[in-house]
Order: structure tokens, then C-alpha cells, then sequence
């Protein structure tokens, strides 16, 4: 079943043609991955799923719902979560409080009841935070949980996105160059990572990455892209041989 | 040095999270309710004063150290809260519901002056908030059935359980109450989900869009709760000068109240204390300096102005987090002491953010 599909999408910035007549579909429990030189429209994917950019004509569903012209910050309700290539996280506040505000999404705030704390607040929060430990451990960020972010190395603020990815508890998680800053080692961690998001917590994933190394160990399928426009859909190494693909990596003398 | 021991999630949520906490807080809690049985009535109304700019102080905090948006008209507020407060009581409604009722008004004010202004960001939003101030106090001044115009309104007389509310005594209590119960407001609106907002939108405006939090709502919010809090210090405000004219709101206390929470310590509560007592003994400081420095200079007009300027230029430069920053350091000195190193606040790393403005 498709969880997510994107149907013809474009997308311009002036006379740029950013996204031109993109068509994919992610299946429930897949991990889809998509790849692309620099500028190929990767991440305006990602950002038109999120809703930071209209597109100029097209259709996004998820779950059969059309969200093409929904508000940017219903996305997370939803069941869409994302990361960001160079991490977005709430600087100036501890690895905790970014999980809690991630998982916040689900309740239901009210000023009045917050302001004196009742008994109910209280519940809430308590029941969210073994929500939140969970990912703690399933991401080893023990360590972590007091520190303020902007303390913290590049490597660990990374896995600290995708925790609070999860911590909106979404179907469909969105990793924006989840290796992008890492080191090898960090990398060979992520492949595990990625495998226990889509295998334990069942969540779909959907993938912008350069390292093909971790593509090629974790998608289950990969989209290939350059300008715009889609290459090739198929498996890793139907993918990797296409000739079309090879050509946008490697120009046109390839052997 | 202390090092606290969770043995439940229930500790993370606890406003004193452990007996130093208890006992430190009590203390200074069992000081000021005795403060009025030792001191002198003239101390004890500047130590009122000192209350009533920390709960606005705790307004502003909200807005500019926890939602990042800054606000250079925050007396407007302040003077909405003490002329709806003084109309309420000329209306004969007794003082705590008219104190209730001016702060709620304050906030309704403030949402729909939100609403438009909100869509600004950094230096156009204070732009729009000075120009508010500007608006409210001419409004102050030419709507004369209602404000008075120049020559003002008279604040009635209170009373409160029986006692008049403005002599020294009541007036603290009243004012330390309010401060009290305005703190543990927003310390219990900081660990719950509107807090968390707040911040979020502060850090991260993208990031916050992407966790499911709506940007209109989330500032409107803060500027009516902002907005509150400073109405229910202008309430108090008015009984403390008695007698409420435009010239005591104008761009000086917007300037003073803004002062007040960068030198305190943006993004804390203790900051707020922190510089109410700060910019409460200013004036006292400059009248002393008065006295000592050469005549062409002592009466030089307008020389408040310049120092507050000052002191906010020399804190913006050498110590960004503010008194109570200042004071994490030295605590900190002292706990890890032959260890301490000058870098541990320093930041070290700063990474690329998206789409961002610094």
C-alpha cells in the first residue's frame, strides 16, 4: 500500500525550474531512498512535502489524503516528521526538552491548565517522558539528556534530529543527508539506526542521502534524480548500474 | 558540589529539585515577609517598586528571553494596565477583581495589537512596538474623558480585607503576592507545552513550523500573556505613583523595562529578579552619583537616558547572559574550583543553520 505519493510535481523559484513533473510512490514500511548530484531537487522535495514551498502544480498524498495545500504546521500532526541536512534543533534548550517539545505535537495545550500545573499537565507530562525514554534508549543518547544542544558535538546533534524525529511518533520519517557531518564510524552506526527506525518502530523512511555505501545497505528502494527530473526508480543495484544515472555522476565518458 | 541524584522522572519536574532549593528560597521568602516589621516605609515602597518591575520584568522575559521577540513599547502596556485598573476603581469594582480585570483587558489589548504586528520579525517588530508605545501615549493624552488627558486621573483609593491598601505595609504584601504567584505562573507555563513553544519558536522558527507548532498562534500567545502580566504590574504601578499621567509611560520606562531583563539575564526567570533590583536601585545609584560628580555634569539633562544606554551597550558587549549568567559562572568557579576553566561557557562550535537569520 502506498503511504505516501507524490504525483507530477513542479516547482519553480523565478525561472529556476527547481522540480520538474516528479512522480514517486512510498509503500508502507519501506525505506526509499533518494539520490542526486548537488541541485537536483532533492531536499525541495522534502521541502514541498513539509510544506514549506508551494508547488506550482501537482498532487502530494499521504494516506490517501491530499496534503498538497495543507498548513505547514499541521504536517507533523499528521504523521510526517523530518530532519534537517544541517540540523535545526532548539539550541539554547537541553537534548530533553527538544524530545519533549517533538512530542508535544500529540497533546492537547491549553494555556489556563498549563499555567497552574494541574494534576492532568502533570500526568501528561510524566506519560510523554517514557514515551521519550524509549527513544533514548533505542538511540543511546543517555548521556545526553541534560545538555544543551549547542554544547554538544555535530555527530550527537545528529542523532539528536532524528530522535526527536521520532518522538512525534510520525508513520512517514523524512532524513534529510542523515550522514552528512558524520564520520565513517558514526555512518556505520546510522545504517543500524535506520534499519531498528523501520524494523522495530515500523516507520517509513524516506531518505535524501549522498553516502551510497548507506543507501545501498539500508534502502529498499532508491530513486535516482539530476535536474529536476527523475532518472531511474528501482532497486539499489539496478539503480547504480542504470546508464542515465551513471552519466549524471560521472558525465558522459564512462566506462 | 552538589550532584543530584533522579531516581524518578517526577524530580525533572519539580520547581525546587532539592532541598538547597527548599531552603534557600525559604529563606529569602521568610526575609522579605519579615522585611516590613525592621524597615523604613521609604524602603519598603522601593522594595514595592522593585516587585512591581519584576512582574512586569516577567512579562517582557516571556517575550523577548523565551519567544525572542523584542518588544521597545512595553510601557504601553503597563500604562493600559494602570488606567483600565484606576477606570475599573472609579467604577466601583474593589481592587482584586479590577486588578484581574485590568490584567485580562491588558492581554486582549495586546493580542489585537499582535495580531498585524506579529507578522514582523527582529528589528521591524521593535520598530512596531515603539511606534505602538508612541500611539498609546497619545492616545493617553487627547482621549481626556477617559485618561484625563495631561493632567491625569487620581487612582482611588484601595482596600483590601478591610485594610487600606496604600500605606507601606499592605502595599507590600499585595505586591510581593502578586509578584509570587505571577512567577510561579510562568515557571509552571515554562515546563508545560505552551513554554516549550515559546522557545521553540525562539530557536528555531523552521524547526518549530516542522514539530507541529503553529507560529501565529505561538506569538500571539506570548504577547498576550506578555501583555498580561505587565498590565497587572501597571495595576499595581498606578497605586504606587497615585496619580497616572502620560508622562510616566513613556519610552524611558519602555527603554528601562528592556534593560531590565538583558542585564537580569535573557531566558531566565532569576534574571528577572535580577534586574528588577537592578534597575530599582539605579535611580538611587545616579542620585548618588549626583552628588559626587562636577556640577556641569551632574545636571547635565537627561543624563538617566544615557546611563541606562550605557549599561545596556557595556552588557550587551561583555556579558550577553546578564547578571544571572554572570553569576552561574561564579557559582561555578567556586564549586569546581581548582578545575574551573574561563572556556567552559564559551562556545565552542557554531554549525550552519537552514534558512535561518541570526
Amino acid at each position: 500500500m502506498s503511504l505516501l505519493k507524490a504525483s507530477s510535481l513542479v516547482l519553480s523559484f523565478g525561472g529556476v525550474q527547481a522540480i520538474k513533473d516528479v512522480s514517486f510512490e512510498v509503500s508502507e514500511g519501506e525505506v526509499f531512498s533518494i539520490i542526486g548530484p548537488n541541485g537536483a531537487g532533492k531536499t525541495s522535495i522534502f521541502n514541498a512535502i513539509s510544506r514549506f514551498y508551494d508547488l506550482d502544480s501537482g498532487r502530494i498524498e499521504f494516506q490517501g489524503r491530499d496534503i498538497t495545500e495543507a498548513k505547514d504546521y499541521t504536517i507533523a500532526a499528521l504523521g510526517i516528521a523530518r530532519t534537517f541536512q544541517n540540523c535545526e534543533l532548539f539550541e539554547h534548550e537541553s537534548v530533553l526538552k527538544n524530545l519533549m517539545i517533538a512530542s508535544d505535537v500529540h497533546r492537547q495545550s491549553n494555556v489556563l491548565r498549563d499555567m497552574l500545573f494541574l494534576p492532568s499537565v502533570r500526568r501528561q507530562e510524566l506519560a510523554a517522558r517514557e514515551h521519550i525514554e524509549e527513544i533514548i534508549d533505542l538511540l543511546d543518547l543517555q548521556a545526553y539528556r541534560y545538555e544543551v544542544i549547542a554544547s554538544l558535538p555535530f555527530g550527537v546533534r545528529k542523532m539528536v534530529e532524528i530522535a526527536r524525529g521520532l518522538c512525534l511518533r510520525p508513520q512517514l520519517i523524512l532524513l534529510d543527508e542523515p550522514s552528512s557531518g558524520l564520520n565513517p564510524e558514526e555512518t556505520e552506526d546510522l545504517v543500524f539506526w535506520i534499519e531498528d527506525i523501520n524494523r522495530e518502530l515500523g516507520m517509513t523512511v524516506l531518505m535524501v542521502e549522498h553516502d551510497m555505501r548507506l543507501v545501498g545497505e539500508v534502502s529498499h528502494r532508491v530513486m535516482a534524480m539530476n535536474e529536476g527530473e527523475v532518472l531511474t526508480t528501482g532497486s539499489f543495484d539496478e539503480v547504480r548500474s542504470h546508464p542515465t544515472v551513471l552519466e549524471a555522476y560521472l558525465g558522459g565518458e564512462h566506462g | 558540589m552538589r550532584f543530584l541524584f533522579r531516581t524518578s522522572h517526577r524530580i525533572d519536574l519539580a520547581l525546587f529539585q532539592h532541598s538547597g532549593h527548599l531552603l534557600w528560597y525559604g529563606l529569602l521568602a521568610a526575609l522579605l515577609l519579615a522585611a516590613p516589621l525592621v524597615l523604613d516605609p521609604f524602603y519598603l515602597g522601593e522594595l514595592a517598586q522593585v516587585f512591581i518591575y519584576a512582574i512586569a520584568g516577567v512579562g517582557l522575559m516571556l517575550l523577548v528571553g523565551y519567544t525572542g521577540m523584542v518588544s521597545l513599547g512595553h510601557a504601553a502596556f503597563l500604562a493600559i494596565g494602570a488606567y483600565a485598573h484606576a477606570r475599573f476603581m472609579t467604577w466601583g469594582v474593589p481592587f482584586l477583581p479590577s486588578l484581574l480585570c485590568a490584567a485580562l483587558f491588558t492581554g486582549f489589548v495586546s493580542m489585537l495589537v499582535g495580531l498585524p504586528v506579529l507578522r514582523m520579525t527582529g528589528v521591524y517588530l521593535a520598530i512596531a512596538t515603539l511606534a505602538l508605545a508612541e500611539i498609546v501615549e497619545q492616545v493617553l493624552t487627547h482621549w481626556t474623558s477617559v485618561t484625563g488627558g495631561f493632567r491625569g486621573m487620581r487612582v482611588p483609593d484601595a482596600e483590601i480585607f478591610g485594610m487600606v491598601l496604600d500605606a507601606p505595609r499592605p502595599f507590600f504584601y499585595v505586591c510581593l503576592a502578586v509578584l509570587v504567584a505571577s512567577m510561579f505562573a510562568a515557571l509552571n507555563i515554562l515546563r508545560s507545552p505552551t513554554g516549550r513553544a515559546l522557545v521553540a519558536v525562539r530557536d528555531s522558527e523552521t524547526s518549530a513550523v516542522s514539530m507541529g507548532i503553529s507560529l501565529v498562534r505561538t506569538k500571539t500567545l506570548a504577547f498576550t500573556l506578555s501583555g498580561m502580566f505587565t498590565g497587572l504590574a501597571g495595576a499595581l504601578f498606578a497605586h504606587r505613583i497615585g496619580h497616572l499621567a502620560p508622562d510616566a509611560f513613556t519610552l524611558i520606562t519602555s527603554i528601562q523595562l528592556l534593560l531590565m531583563v538583558v542585564v537580569g539575564g535573557l531566558g531566565s526567570m532569576h534574571g528577572v529578579i535580577f534586574g528588577a533590583i537592578f534597575i530599582g536601585l539605579l535611580p538611587q545609584g545616579i542620585a548618588l552619583a549626583r552628588d559626587v560628580l562636577p556640577q556641569g555634569v551632574a545636571n547635565l539633562p537627561g543624563i538617566e537616558p544615557a546611563v541606562f544606554g550605557a549599561i545596556l551597550i557595556a552588557f550587551l558587549i561583555l556579558e550577553p547572559d546578564g547578571i544571572y549568567g554572570r553569576w552561574l559562572k561564579i557559582r561555578r568557579y567556586f564549586e569546581e574550583f581548582p578545575l574551573y576553566r574561563k572556556d567552559t561557557f564559551k562556545r565552542q562550535q557554531r554549525f550552519l543553520t537552514t534558512e535561518r537569520l541570526q
